[in-house]
């Protein structure tokens, strides 16, 4: 009995893109239940009892691994971690190889994090596991995006008509096309901003409304996302200097004096301040940047747990 | 399916659960540190409904908590798709409670079970009462239940239907046939 509402299509989670308002509203009213795991004196549930997932991660990071390491944990699924640095990936192994290494060590799940855009999808054509993508490249980033709705849903109690500004680095984020492609399947209105050098050409088809100033994406913004300016990507010349973007697109809170009442303001993290945001709005009363990342757990957990029966069933 | 018995109606099964209401007050000999747990989700309504009634009774407010037993389910890995896991809710911690599980059917007891397991997850109660509105009989495990709103032998290919105003519009209990 597999409606549409109550089981995600795919064996997979490789981008937004894929899923349905359903899936996405399926994998959100999942992760309010699971929210509930992580306040309980004994933080875990037996769901995952005896499952391997493996996190690959094939580029640096600690969040959206920790993340993930925690919501396995949570579901008592075995876990192994697996780093580019120190690894046979080193000794010149291909992605292809290392996977099918181990997966001879049967794995039921396996999260992947890689520069590469499209590494989930080729490992998931090839592979019987579940793969979840934790980030490929400039593509999609789909847990971070489920996380941040999660929190809009929470806060304001809907998507649907809720208008979203995301501001800063759009060209180089995954997360923000993650979160185009589900804030526009929920019927969210969208708004990006910043430096014209860092806003793709055409990013209007994607269903968003582009504006170039800080002061008309604040404006009747329910949401404010500010995005991590990339310093490693320092020196491309896509604007003078740092110092400068603070003063164009840092977010301040004078600057939230035009804002809704209301709004808030998130961030995927890591953040810098000084940058796009000032510290008194990442520690103000607007932010719910830390409350993105209890969500994160809560999210993946749904996520994880709502993979983790598919490809088993009917054994 | 078809329906091939009524075997509670609306007045019968409110006369059930107030006498499962005294029951539960006497076994426990008062309500002193009782808290009323509904299993989701019929036994959420009927439990909310004994609390009630000990609360008429005892004329003082009875603590009623919910727990969702889905991820302690043991058929989780083989049946897909994956059911929807909804918060567990309780009012206060259970440690030296004594706390009245209450679900709509007792079968195979594996639903009780999973709810043990949820249950001690939150704490050490001091004791754990089940409380079903029907038995049926067809255990696979070693539980029994303490209190009954009604015992009826059934056959495996019967299907019990617990209707409850709460969820589905009228209070009856139907013994169906596959």
């Amino acid at each position: 009995m597999r409606t549409a509402n109550s089981a995600l299509r795919s064996k997979d989670l490789l981008g937004i893109e894929q899923l349905s308002p359903e899936d996405i509203t399926l994998i959100l009213d999942t992760a309010e239940g699971f929210k509930e795991v992580s306040e309980r004196p004994v933080k875990k549930v037996p769901a995952l009892r005896g499952q391997l997932v493996i996190n690959l991660f094939m580029e640096a990071s600690t969040r959206t691994r920790v993340s993930f390491e925690i919501a396995e944990k949570r579901l008592s699924a075995d876990t192994l971690n697996f780093a580019a640095s120190g690894s046979s990936v080193e000794k010149g192994e291909t992605l292809i190889d290392t996977a099918e290494n181990l997966m001879a060590m049967h794995p039921d799940m396996i999260v992947i994090r890689h520069k590469y855009p499209g590494a989930p999808k080729m490992l998931a054509e090839r592979l019987p596991a579940s793969i979840i993508n934790a980030g490929d490249g400039g593509h999609e980033h789909p847990t971070q995006a489920l996380l941040d709705a999660f929190t809009i849903r929470e806060r304001l109690g809907r998507l649907q008509g809720v208008n979203v500004s995301i501001i800063g680095d759009i060209a180089h984020s995954r997360v923000v096309r993650s979160n185009i492609h589900l804030l526009t399947k929920m019927k969210a209105n969208v708004t990006i901003a910043g430096p014209p050098t860092l806003i793709p050409m055409d990013i209007e088809r994607m269903g968003v409304r582009v504006v170039h100033s800080l002061q008309q994406a604040i404006q009747g913004a329910d949401v404010i996302m500010m995005l991590r300016i990339q310093l490693e990507r320092q020196g491309k010349l896509t604007f003078p200097s740092l110092r400068e973007y603070y003063n164009t697109f840092g977010l301040t809170p004078e600057r939230l004096r035009g804002a809704k009442e209301g709004v808030i303001v998130m961030h995927p993290g890591p953040m810098n301040r000084g940058v796009e945001i000032a510290s008194d709005v990442a520690d103000g009363p607007w932010s719910v940047i830390l409350e993105q990342v209890t969500n994160g757990v809560a999210v993946r957990m749904a996520v994880l747990y709502l993979l983790g029966g598919a490809h088993m069933g009917g054994e | 399916m078809n329906v091939k018995k009524r075997l509670l109606d609306g007045a019968r099964m409110n006369r059930a659960i107030r006498r499962m209401a005294i029951e539960i007050v006497e076994r426990n000999r008062g309500i002193e540190d009782l808290i009323v747990v509904g299993i989701r989700s019929r036994g959420v309504p009927i439990g909310e409904r004994i609390a009630k009634e000990i609360e008429q009774m005892e004329s003082q407010p009875i603590p009623f908590g919910i727990l969702d037993i889905t991820l302690y389910r043991d058929d989780l890995t083989t049946i897909a798709p994956q059911p929807v896991v909804k918060p567990t809710k309780l009012p206060e911690p259970i440690d030296d409670k004594n706390v009245v599980l209450v679900d709509d059917v007792l079968y195979t007891g594996r639903t009780v079970r999973a709810a043990l397991d949820a249950l001690i997850d939150f704490g050490r109660p001091r004791s754990v009462m089940l409380a079903v509105l029907v038995d049926r009989g067809h255990r696979e495990l070693p539980i029994h239940a303490d209190v009954i709103g009604k015992t009826v032998p059934t056959d495996a290919n019967e299907v019990i239907k617990v209707k409850l105003t709460e969820t589905d519009g009228e209070d009856e209990v139907l013994i169906m046939e596959k």
